[in-house]
């Protein structure tokens, strides 16, 4: 049974990944989970700089899912390469590495380190995080006088930004480029073309989507940053749709995510069209999910008798 | 650690709303130390999605741990009905515990509680009696603090070790009339040796702020075990962030409750 495929030039022996900031550096779940079984593993997001995070509380559970509002907690790409990197290097699975930036010039700088790192395989541009704010994009971009009125504003909420900021990084690496994209946007699909258009090798989608909660009896936000970034089985239905969306609409691959929590949930992303699939919000239940959901993966393969996986991708019915 | 299916041994409320579950987890109860936690998965459907913390409030024979728990919501409302015989996803043990100083014997621990913040402290009571020379007994004063009468937990739980327990009720019902952190300043008058005197408190936020605001002027060595919200319990959602004081450098740096913690030196939080 055939559970490999490949997104730009890596090659997966199976489609389950897990999704950035869900499973740190893969220290963290050491013995909870056989690390090798994974396709690929995702780094949490890392920036130029050491950012400390946003203010408690960054957590609030919500029906069928949670809020977070971390912030992009991270020690920065030279405390990555020294303290990380190599315990990843070893575990002999594809090594993806998640960047973000507040400029074009700081994700072409991160890229440029990790294009010396022959481990890397991979770099997911996450232009997506709903809880940082990245004005500097909101100048360059051409639609000026949308971008004033944009709070929260994304790179991945702007065709244009993200059409650059792909094309910056590209000129820096040959590694697989995967953009990771928001769902916080009219049409998604522009975006997702416009990231292509750049260069880009797969896209990845959905990021988290903003949401808030509120403490009725104090009357306070929940999240100490008042919004957070929504995910688990509770946007599923809604990523889903988006997935489809993208998945029809362009050429290179799609990384499926959203509240998947077992194996029919990922068997359902690749029949909307996903090649491969991302684990996130699932692992913080459950930190060995992963090695299930492949196995749920097999045994639907097994009990409908295909052979490859290749055959339920964007196999979607009608009447 | 180790993410294991417990059975319930035990699941009983032992007072307004105050409930005890015991389960078995021989890989857990075999290396688990005072203060450190369990994320427990209340229910395996996916509402509510995720795990709930609690402190390992007791182990017994190496076979099964016991934890302590207040309804506070649907995850614990849900716990509540949970029957004995069936099966809990269990993780642990995890994080840092509380440090028992090797000069054990000379010193005298006082244990602070709030409310259901004993959880953690009945654990470490029976451990510091386990550790201690006979010769030199030492005497384990515990301070109570809760609501009301009724809410006062593990009275006896310290009392069958031996330990010195004073209470204190908001509302004066028992004890001392007012919070734990006011009886615990009182208990400071009259102890003898303050400098060999370690404070091992847990409770909510305010009453461990006061304690270690007292500790720090009295010159006292103190732990307090945090409590953040959390998701994953392993350090990778880095939800549960606490802020501590950074020597040097910085003005502050976040480290984890589920890592670092859930016991912090007293004077590294900066309480804000």
């Amino acid at each position: 049974m055939g559970l490999d495929i490949r997104i730009g030039k890596i090659k997966l022996k199976n489609p389950v990944m897990v999704a950035s900031g869900t499973f740190g550096y893969a220290k963290e779940v050491e013995g909870l989970i056989d690390l090798r079984k994974l396709g690929a593993i995702v780094t949490k997001t890392i920036t130029l700089k050491k950012r400390p995070g946003n203010i408690m509380p960054r957590i609030c559970e919500t029906a069928s899912g949670m809020l977070n509002s971390i912030g992009l907690q991270n020690e920065g790409i030279e405390d990555f390469i020294e303290e990380k990197l190599p315990y990843l290097s070893k575990i002999g699975v594809p090594l993806i590495v998640s960047i973000s930036g507040e400029t074009i010039k700081e994700f072409c700088e991160l890229s440029k380190i990790l294009d010396n790192e022959k481990a890397v395989k991979g770099i997911e541009l996450n232009i997506s995080c709903p809880n940082i704010k990245v004005s500097a994009f909101a100048k360059a971009s051409a639609d000026r006088r949308r971008s004033q009125f944009t709070v929260h504003s994304l790179i991945a909420q702007d065709k244009s930004a993200t059409y650059e900021v792909v094309r910056g990084v590209r000129r820096t690496t040959d590694k697989t480029l995967i953009t990771k994209l928001s769902p916080n946007v009219t049409d998604i699909v522009e975006i997702a073309q416009a990231a292509c258009k750049g260069g880009s090798d797969a896209i990845s989608l959905v990021n988290t989507f903003f949401g808030m909660a509120i403490d009725i009896h104090t009357k306070m936000p929940r999240l100490g940053n008042i919004i957070g970034g929504l995910s688990g089985p509770c946007i599923k239905p809604l990523a889903l749709k988006m997935v489809w969306e993208v998945a029809k609409a362009i050429e290179k691959p799609v990384i499926g995510m959203g509240g998947i929590m077992d194996g029919d949930d990922a068997i359902e992303f690749m029949i909307a069209g996903a090649k491969a699939v991302q684990i996130g919000t699932a692992n913080f239940v459950e930190p060995g999910i992963c090695e299930k959901i492949i196995k749920g993966i097999e045994e639907y393969l097994k009990k409908n008798k295909i052979k490859d996986i290749g055959k339920i991708l964007g196999n979607l019915q009608s009447k | 650690m180790k993410d294991i299916k417990a059975k319930i041994l035990f699941n009983e409320e032992i007072g307004l709303s105050y409930f005890k579950m015991e389960l078995r987890a021989p890989e857990i109860a075999q290396i688990a130390q005072p203060g450190q936690f369990v994320q427990v998965r209340c229910t395996n459907t996916l509402d509510p999605l995720l795990r709930r913390p609690f402190s390992v409030h007791r182990v017994r024979s190496l076979q099964s741990i016991e934890i302590l728990y207040e309804i506070v919501g649907r995850g614990t409302e849900i716990l509540a009905k949970r029957k004995e015989g069936e099966f809990i996803d269990v993780l642990g043990p995890l994080g840092n515990g509380f440090t028992i100083p090797s000069e054990v014997e000379g010193r005298t621990p006082i244990l602070i509680a709030g409310g259901i913040g004993v959880a953690p402290l009945v654990f470490l009571a029976e451990k510091l009696r386990e550790i201690r020379n006979p010769k030199s007994k030492i005497q384990i004063i515990v301070l109570l603090g809760a609501k009301t009468k009724e809410s006062i937990l593990c009275e006896k739980d310290f009392k069958k070790i031996g330990a010195e327990v004073h209470i204190a009720t908001d509302d004066g019902t028992r004890g001392y009339n007012g919070f734990v952190s006011e009886l615990f300043k009182r208990i400071l008058r009259t102890t003898h040796h303050a400098s060999r005197i370690t404070i091992y408190a847990c409770g909510p936020h305010p009453m461990l702020r006061e304690i270690a605001e007292i500790s720090k002027e009295k010159n006292l060595d103190c732990q307090v075990s945090v409590e953040e919200k959390m998701a994953c319990g392993i350090g990778t959602c880095l939800g549960c962030a606490v802020k501590v004081i950074r020597r040097g450098g910085e003005e502050f740096i976040y480290k984890l409750a589920c890592k670092d913690g859930p016991v912090f030196d007293a004077e590294e939080i900066i309480w804000d």
